[in-house]
């Protein structure tokens, strides 16, 4: 293992930090609250010299994503960070970028997409792209932002995809913690060089890329991309396996915490996953058998091991920090319960919309979630969909 | 379509991965030679390989060889004309025959 | 500045097989464009004719690197590139001289891709944009863009019982480059391959962002027989429709200065689009389009230093 060294950051800092590491050839990036920070304190990095990176201070995201596209498909390792609206305004690029198969990795600090306006965290934002083709993963806090930024560009680049790496906005990308991150040297050699084998920059190989598909070739490159994402997940593994090695944490597809003697399980991304954990503790010492299951991993979405981590547990509650507008559920709870019912395993499982816009979820909103798992246990009915803490 | 490709295309184990064309210059295989009705004739005689007809051709099918005017790349040529309107010889190098007319003269 | 011969000698940078209808401008402009800059160049297409007629799966009309992206955004993507480059250059692990080629037709640059184009040129990045402009939105049917002139007949501003073709006249963005205070911007047509090749090579020559502007006439939008592509490219100019010009550092210098300035009626009669102009009641249009050419001519002969 290597050595590590304990400082103070927040959830941007940490990101910039990693990226500083990472000393990608290009970023092209725009401000956006609350990831602004992150190519902030990066520019500072390049301001100094302490970065070999071309910095290149775009006018819109959409032309954010586009510069990334250009430097990538040029030969570059490329990174860049944004939030709600701009990835929102970027989105096109975002599959073009996957379309592609440039590995690209971003960083998207979760916030509400308007309308209304509003700065603080939701998932909205990269549920909305969920099936841009990036890999996505999601971080509880800033040590997890730290190690998926650093883990990310491997996983980008083993798999041709590109990887989105998420924080909540505000919460954990304003919030000051105590984390351990690893030296230059041993980030850079973590990484490694990247080599890609076509780059517009090879005059011995020229390469036409982004050209039109007819009819006759679109699905076949649609069905490459498809495969590479299905396995970006044995990938993402390797990368986690080696991240352990040299940093002492390790990481999966999701994290079971107190899971597998449960008899009530939350399932929650983010944040509100940390939330969670204080919660199952308080529960556990007084005898009650809670578990929470925090997805970290939303895309490729690993419903076979979900629902396998799943299938002891009678009743679960769902919480989605997103809405999909009258979908059935919410995408995260679509997502397990499909998971679930393709297994043959037919469980209570509650929905809970929340903390939509910033709106703070507390510790006894939640316990108030996992009481109401134990009364459906007993035989309590609930909605399919709730909306935990709206004013009504 | 100009080649009605009968060979199988290829699935997608066996492209590249990505949008990705390797190597330059691929449109040469596609022939849109067969988009014409009408075909360019070079009158040697009169031609000076001033190579304007060179230079204006949209589809790069006049051929030039040691900077001399070598005829027509007949299977690129769309017969657009363009070469025989910008010959600035007196009374034309290049003039415009119908695709029938070049035909039957050769069969 | 080399001749016909030397040029003839190179390989050919941009094949046939690509699916530009007979007669295209656009593929001319691409020809000569990449036979002036040579081998050693990224170029970056937005979508449109040219893009979408050179590279259609698997077949591609480029010998030298291409990138498309998307449709408003080769001013963004070319800078990714450029900037990528300045990058490996910097860290010491490149060193061939590239040059960087963005193309967009009058839509990804007049309007769509004014704000991408904009920001490149804003930042300094080490490119040459040029847009081939047709004076519509060609590629998808010719319809009227920032660029379409006054009273010309396009899809989405046709002529009708009521309505003459397009009511407002165009953008001068060549201007609005041009207050970008870049090193190099340019007018050019298809049709005076001298005047073409020679201001890609001047600007290539320069460091900073360069832009080109080259009038396109498009048989199928503007209606006219293939054949006529180069002389209607000339007939612009001849006219003063579209005065051939560069601006040096700021700098204004008219390339091109007619012996004898056309009327603009004897252009517009060659094509479709503008037929209608010669309906006795559309006189006053007819004039009004002459007048706006002259007032821009003399304006324009005025910034010449």
């Amino acid at each position: 293992m290597a050595k590590l060294n304990t400082v103070a950051r927040t959830g941007n800092e940490a990101m910039a930090e990693a990226m500083r590491q990472i000393n990608p050839d290009v970023v092209a990036a725009y401000p956006i609250t609350p990831a602004t920070e992150i190519v902030q304190i990066f520019a500072g990095y390049v301001a100094d010299g302490v970065v070999d990176t071309e910095f290149v201070a775009v006018e819109s995201e959409h032309s954010a994503m586009s510069a990334c596209i250009g430097a990538a498909a040029a030969g570059g390792r490329v990174m860049t960070g944004t939030s709600s609206q701009g990835l929102a305004l970027m989105a096109e690029m975002l599959y073009i970028a996957a379309g592609l198969r440039l590995p690209i990795v971003l960083a998207d600090v979760n916030r509400a997409l308007s309308s209304p306006i509003n700065i603080h965290c939701d998932h909205s934002d990269t549920m909305m792209v969920k099936d841009a083709g990036w890999v996505q993963i999601f971080s509880e806090n800033a040590q997890e932002a730290y190690d998926n930024m650093v883990q990310a560009v491997r996983i980008a680049e083993m798999s041709k995809l590109p990887v989105v790496v998420t924080t909540d906005g505000f919460i954990i990308s304003h919030g000051m913690e105590k984390i351990e991150i690893l030296d230059d040297a041993e980030v850079k050699k973590f990484v490694g060089l990247y080599k890609p084998e076509n780059y517009l920059l090879n005059f011995d190989r020229p390469i036409t890329i982004g050209a039109l598909d007819l009819q006759d070739y679109y699905f076949e490159h649609k069905r490459q991309q498809i495969e590479a994402m299905r396995k970006s997940k044995p990938v993402i593994l390797d990368v986690a396996g080696d991240y352990k090695n040299l940093s002492g944490r390790s990481y999966g597809l999701f994290e079971k915490y107190k899971l597998d003697d449960a008899d009530c399980a939350i399932v929650a991304m983010g944040s509100t996953a940390g939330t969670t954990k204080v919660v199952v503790d308080g529960l556990r010492e007084k005898g009650l058998k809670a578990g929470l299951l925090k997805p970290r991993v939303f895309r490729p979405f690993p419903a076979e091991e979900i629902a396998d981590a799943l299938k002891d547990v009678k009743a679960i509650a769902v919480m989605d920090r997103s809405d999909s507008m009258n979908a059935n559920d919410g995408p995260v709870s679509l997502e397990v319960k499909a998971a679930l019912y393709d297994k043959g395993l037919n469980k209570t499982i509650i929905n809970y919309v929340y903390g939509l816009g910033g709106r703070e979820i507390r510790l006894d909103e939640i316990e108030g979630v996992y009481k109401n798992l134990f009364d459906s246990i007993k035989g309590k009915k609930f909605d399919k969909v709730n909306y935990l803490g709206v004013r009504e | 379509m100009a080649t009605k490709n009968k060979e199988k295309k290829p699935g997608w184990k066996e492209l590249p991965e990505g949008d990705l064309i390797i190597g330059g210059g691929t449109a040469k295989e596609f022939k849109t030679g067969d988009w014409r009705s009408q075909r360019p004739v070079l009158i040697p005689e009169k031609c000076i390989s001033c190579l304007t007809c060179w230079i204006y051709c949209p589809d790069s099918a006049v051929v030039v060889k040691d900077g001399k005017m070598a005829g027509f790349d007949y299977d690129h040529c769309k017969g657009c004309g363009i070469c025989a309107h910008e010959c600035p010889v007196k009374g034309k190098a290049i003039k415009m025959i119908s695709e029938k007319e070049a035909k039957s003269g050769k069969a | 500045m080399a001749n016909l011969k030397d040029l003839a000698k190179g390989k050919e940078l941009f094949s046939g097989g690509h699916r530009a209808c007979a007669g295209c401008g656009a593929a001319i402009i691409a020809r000569q464009v990449i036979m002036a800059a040579g081998p050693n160049t990224v170029v970056a297409n937005a979508t449109g004719c040219l893009e979408v007629v050179s590279t259609i799966f698997p077949y591609t009309a480029w010998e030298v690197p291409f990138v498309h992206s998307a449709f408003e955004n080769a001013g963004a993507t070319i800078s990714g590139v450029e900037a990528l480059y300045k990058s490996w250059v910097r860290q010491g692990k490149y060193n061939k001289k590239v040059n960087f080629i963005a193309f967009g037709g009058d839509g990804g640059t007049y309007d769509i891709g004014l704000q991408s184009l904009s920001g490149a040129l804003e930042r300094g990045h080490n490119i040459l944009y040029v847009c081939y402009n047709n004076e519509a939105y060609m590629n998808t049917g010719c319809q009227r863009s920032g660029a379409t002139p006054k009273g010309a007949d396009t899809t989405t501003a046709p002529v009708g019982k009521v309505k003459k073709g397009k009511e407002q006249y165009r953008k001068d963005l060549t201007g609005i480059i041009v207050a970008h205070k870049i090193p190099y911007v340019a007018q050019s047509i298809v049709g005076n391959w001298r005047d073409l090749t020679g201001k890609v090579e001047k600007a290539l020559s320069m460091e900073g962002p360069k832009f080109i502007n080259v009038f396109q006439p498009c048989r199928l939008g503007w209606a006219y027989e293939p054949e006529l592509t180069c002389e209607m490219g000339r007939m612009a100019a001849d006219t003063c429709a579209w005065p051939l010009y560069e601006v040096v550092n700021g700098q204004y210098k008219i390339t091109y200065k007619p012996k004898e300035k056309k009327p603009v009626a004897e252009w517009l009669k060659l094509q479709g689009r503008f037929r209608h102009l010669f309906k006795p009641e559309n006189k006053p249009l007819l004039d009004d389009i002459q007048a706006a050419i002259d007032k821009n001519w003399e304006e324009l002969l005025k910034k010449e230093v």
